[in-house]
């Protein structure tokens, strides 16, 4: 029998990772736990151990559960009546599979009833559940609000919402209203204190909330009276079985159908504050964000490995001209871009994991004892690591997976075209991978100032000074003059010395920066294991080759007065 | 209230991923060329112990199994989804058992396991495919019997109301506790492994498989502390058995001969697709009540 996880056998290179001998060290805090729980790892070895069972636990579901019902799903949808919804049923079949298995709240501490993994294996298996089903990912995914609570809601408000979640029960995080997307300063949300009965009131509305029903919410909404901008807001938990939100109607997408998207309407709904006043948006989305969108990079990676496969089956099996369509080469190039792109994306994917992994457990561990000056720097740079390459997974990735649904119609021909494979679904559910949590133009402007305050380049020049092996040298040169192109580009940016201009080639600057340090990743992958990686590694680095040399061609060829040609 | 369900499982080859050397060239199953497999029908009747369990808080699943030292995997299998424990009944006079002898096993196994409620197991395994060892253990421990059940609908003032699968329908039987059940491949499928159960038993280990890893053993001082991670395994003298009834000793059913069936198509017959020519084949399929 099949499975998603054990027949990519790519995921568990990541999983096995040396970083992660670290990651467990903290995140287990020297095993403390296995005095008083049974399922509690004794040591590293016991810890990669689990995580590899329970990750072929999820492979076996996404295989034989999530995947079979996916187009169900996506035809039937979920259904608003009442002020409620009801999902389609396959969706309810694969929460009940998840919940048995007991695969919710996986990075939760288990004195609140997870698991206690860390991130990384956490992110593997998003990246398989989306690979089954996108849609659902969005629901399974959206655990991650539990991180929120977590780290900012007080011990007793933990308690009561935490374990619910490892339960099984669902969450969302109601941040949009129409006036307020990617500006969520201008959210207007009312919250206000209701003296009388001690608690908090919500009124207004809220659109655009994914799993909108859910159990469990959190909101983002004013609680300063009289102010406009970002410091007015707070972060508040509202409990369903308070009442006081209803359904309106649930948005007929594109993609994505099983996980209803939903307008919500906020009746005096009795909330909680969750951490401190007016830190809503300043701080907690904030956080909540970059977690969310480290789940769409894993989104974008599940659903380009769903879409190369696909391509791939098609085109060992289609015939025309009297042999397989693979043998033509220009099929072939298609597949090998995809799958360089897939795996380009994917080893970005699991190292701003692992990044995530030691900042935030030093982050943990910094509430139970103070760090040591070493563990402080350690946090220190995990952290800003993690949020310069966070931005590049979600941004870089979705796109790829754009690419890899669109190739992978193309692979299917006519019949890509016609409702009948799999490869329009991925098509229509990658699209929102590159717009939701950050469009990609947003990513740039979060990962611009990494540019140009030389992180990217000092992460570049670390890889350079790693050893590959010694068939990789030469590739190892040509990302070296990548580097040098793409150094050549900012300077030149640089020397013009105008923010409009920088504006207008920051995305050409972030993405040569996003080639070359995917290239740099899949360098030290195929290192560690050339016949997984060997032959990617040289497609990926010949195509992010010409993508500098053209990005930096146009930034070169430049001038401040050209970018009014752009301007309507 | 609380119940003492007992499910009997058996560890199969996998008879539905048949390779080219499933069969010996002496006709009998090649075991070590078939994965070996939880019988599917035994995992149907451990989602209705497990549903049981869920229902009434405090009741405990038992797997009961007989095989070599390797069926431990049934037992380990059973552990993941829910069950609280499990015996392996595994002695060389238990070998060569054909039905009448494994329920004689079983029977007395369950004696010493001792004040069930609820012994529940597939309808048949996919290797034997004979329906007979449920109703045989019922017989020897002078139970009702309820087979092809589907579900079980609810328990109460020691009745227990289930749904069975018959020709053309179902039928809602009651029956008193204690009862033999057993389970049809249409009831709900197993529940998935649960990822705390199975970081908490993957180590459990059969006396044989501990000690054929001898001083290789991982994690060899776990075993002390966490007494679970220890299957137990019954020979036919710790469940008091007779000799004389056990394995091939107690064994009636003799093969003669096992013959290597191919199947070929003696007659073929085509037909173009035409309106006449599918009208012509239902007619005949219906005559010869294939279709009805």
């Amino acid at each position: 029998m099949s499975n998603f996880y054990t027949d990519t056998p790519e995921l568990k290179h990541h999983l096995n990772h040396p970083l992660m001998k670290r990651i467990v060290e903290l995140k287990e805090r020297n095993f403390a736990d296995k005095d008083n729980f049974d399922f509690a790892p004794v040591d590293f070895d016991d810890a990669m151990d689990s995580y590899d069972k329970v990750l072929t636990i999820i492979g076996d579901l996404c295989e034989n559960v999530i995947s079979q019902n996916a187009k169900d799903i996506d035809d039937e949808g979920p259904h608003c009546a009442n002020g409620r919804v009801e999902y389609a049923s396959g969706t309810k079949a694969n929460i009940d599979a998840c919940r048995k298995a007991g695969l919710m709240g996986i990075d939760m501490p288990r004195r609140l009833g997870g698991l206690n993994f860390p991130v990384t294996p956490y992110i593997i298996a998003a990246d398989i559940v989306s690979r089954a089903d996108a849609a659902f990912e969005n629901l399974w995914g959206l655990q991650d609000c539990a991180e929120t609570i977590y780290e900012f809601a007080n011990e007793e408000q933990k308690q009561r919402y935490i374990p619910r979640i490892c339960e099984g029960e669902t969450m969302s995080m109601d941040l949009t209203e129409p006036d307020a997307g990617s500006d969520l300063q201008a959210v207007m949300l009312k919250a206000s204190f209701d003296e009388a009965n001690n608690c908090w009131r919500l009124n207004g509305v809220k659109r655009f909330i994914t799993n909108g029903d859910s159990d469990i919410h959190l909101v983002l909404a004013r609680s300063e009276e009289g102010t406009t901008d970002g410091r007015g807001l707070s972060m508040f938990i509202y409990d369903k079985r308070d009442g006081g939100v209803t359904v309106r109607r649930i948005e007929d997408k594109m993609g994505i159908h099983g996980s209803p998207t939903c307008e919500l309407v906020y009746k005096n709904a009795k909330c909680e504050l969750c951490g401190e006043r007016k830190l809503g948006l300043i701080k907690y989305v904030m956080a909540l964000m970059n977690g969310a969108r480290l789940g769409i990079a894993a989104q974008s990676v599940g659903i380009s490995q769903a879409a190369y496969n696909e391509a791939l089956a098609y085109a060992k099996d289609r015939k025309q001209f009297g042999r397989e369509i693979i043998s033509f080469l220009a099929v072939d190039e298609m597949l090998s871009l995809m799958k360089a792109k897939l795996e380009a994306s994917r080893c970005l994917l699991y190292e701003t994991a692992r990044m995530v992994d030691v900042y935030k457990t030093l982050d943990d561990i910094s509430k139970e004892r103070k760090l040591t000056p070493e563990e402080r720097q350690e946090q220190k740079t995990y952290s800003k690591l993690a949020d310069s390459l966070t931005p590049l997974a979600k941004g870089m990735g979705s796109e790829y997976a754009n690419q890899n649904a669109y190739d992978c119609i193309q692979i299917h021909g006519g019949s890509g075209f016609m409702r009948d494979y799999t490869c329009e679904r991925l098509y229509r559910d990658a699209r929102i991978t590159s717009i939701y949590e950050g469009t990609t133009q947003l990513q740039v402007v979060a990962a611009i100032r990494y540019v140009t305050n030389g992180s990217y380049l000092n992460q570049i020049k670390t890889f350079e000074a790693a050893t590959v092996a010694p068939e990789f040298e030469t590739l190892k040169q040509r990302v070296a003059a990548m580097t040098e192109k793409y150094a050549e580009s900012v300077a030149k940016v640089e020397e013009v010395k105008n923010q409009c201009y920088l504006d207008f080639c920051a995305r050409h600057l972030v993405e040569m920066a996003g080639h070359i340090i995917m290239s740099h990743l899949l360098l030290q992958s195929a290192t560690s294991d050339a016949d997984l990686f060997g032959k990617t590694v040289n497609v990926y680095v010949r195509y992010a080759e010409a993508e500098v040399q053209k990005n930096s061609r146009f930034v070169l060829n430049l001038s401040l007065e050209d970018v009014e040609l752009y301007r309507h | 209230m609380s119940l003492k369900i007992v499910v009997l499982a058996k560890q199969v080859p996998d008879t539905h991923n048949v390779g080219k050397d499933a069969m010996t060239a002496e006709g009998t199953i090649n075991r070590s060329a078939l994965p070996a497999i939880f019988n599917p029908e035994d995992l149907n009747a451990l989602e209705q112990a497990l549903r049981l369990k869920d229902a009434f808080p405090g009741s405990t699943v038992t797997i009961l199994t007989m095989g070599p030292g390797r069926a431990a995997d049934v037992i380990r299998e059973g552990l993941y989804r829910g069950a609280d424990n499990g015996y392996l009944l595994t002695d060389r006079a238990f070998a060569g058992a054909d039905t009448l002898a494994t329920s004689y096993a079983l029977a007395t196994a369950i004696r010493k396991i001792g004040d069930y409620d609820i012994i529940i197991g597939g309808r048949q395994a996919i290797d034997g495919d004979t329906a007979q060892v449920g109703p045989q253990v019922a017989q020897k421990l002078g139970l009702s019997q309820v087979t092809y059940a589907e579900e079980i609908l609810k328990v109460e003032n020691k009745n227990i109301t289930i749904k069975r699968h018959i020709d053309g329908g179902v039928e809602t039987v009651v029956a008193p506790l204690p009862i033999l059940i057993t389970i049809n491949s249409s009831a709900a499928p197993c529940r998935p492994r649960n990822a705390r159960l199975v970081m908490k038993y993957k180590r459990a280990l059969g006396v044989q498989e501990k000690s054929a890893l001898g001083d290789q053993l991982p994690y060899a001082e776990l075993y002390d502390q966490r007494p679970y991670l220890n299957l137990a395994e019954w020979s036919v003298a710790d469940v008091d058995g007779d000799l004389q009834q056990c394995g091939l000793n107690g064994s009636p059913t003799k093969v003669k001969a096992v013959r290597n069936i191919v199947f070929q198509a003696k007659e073929s017959k085509t037909l173009n697709g035409s309106e006449s020519d599918v009208e012509s084949l239902i007619v005949e399929l219906l005559d010869n009540k294939i279709i009805g």
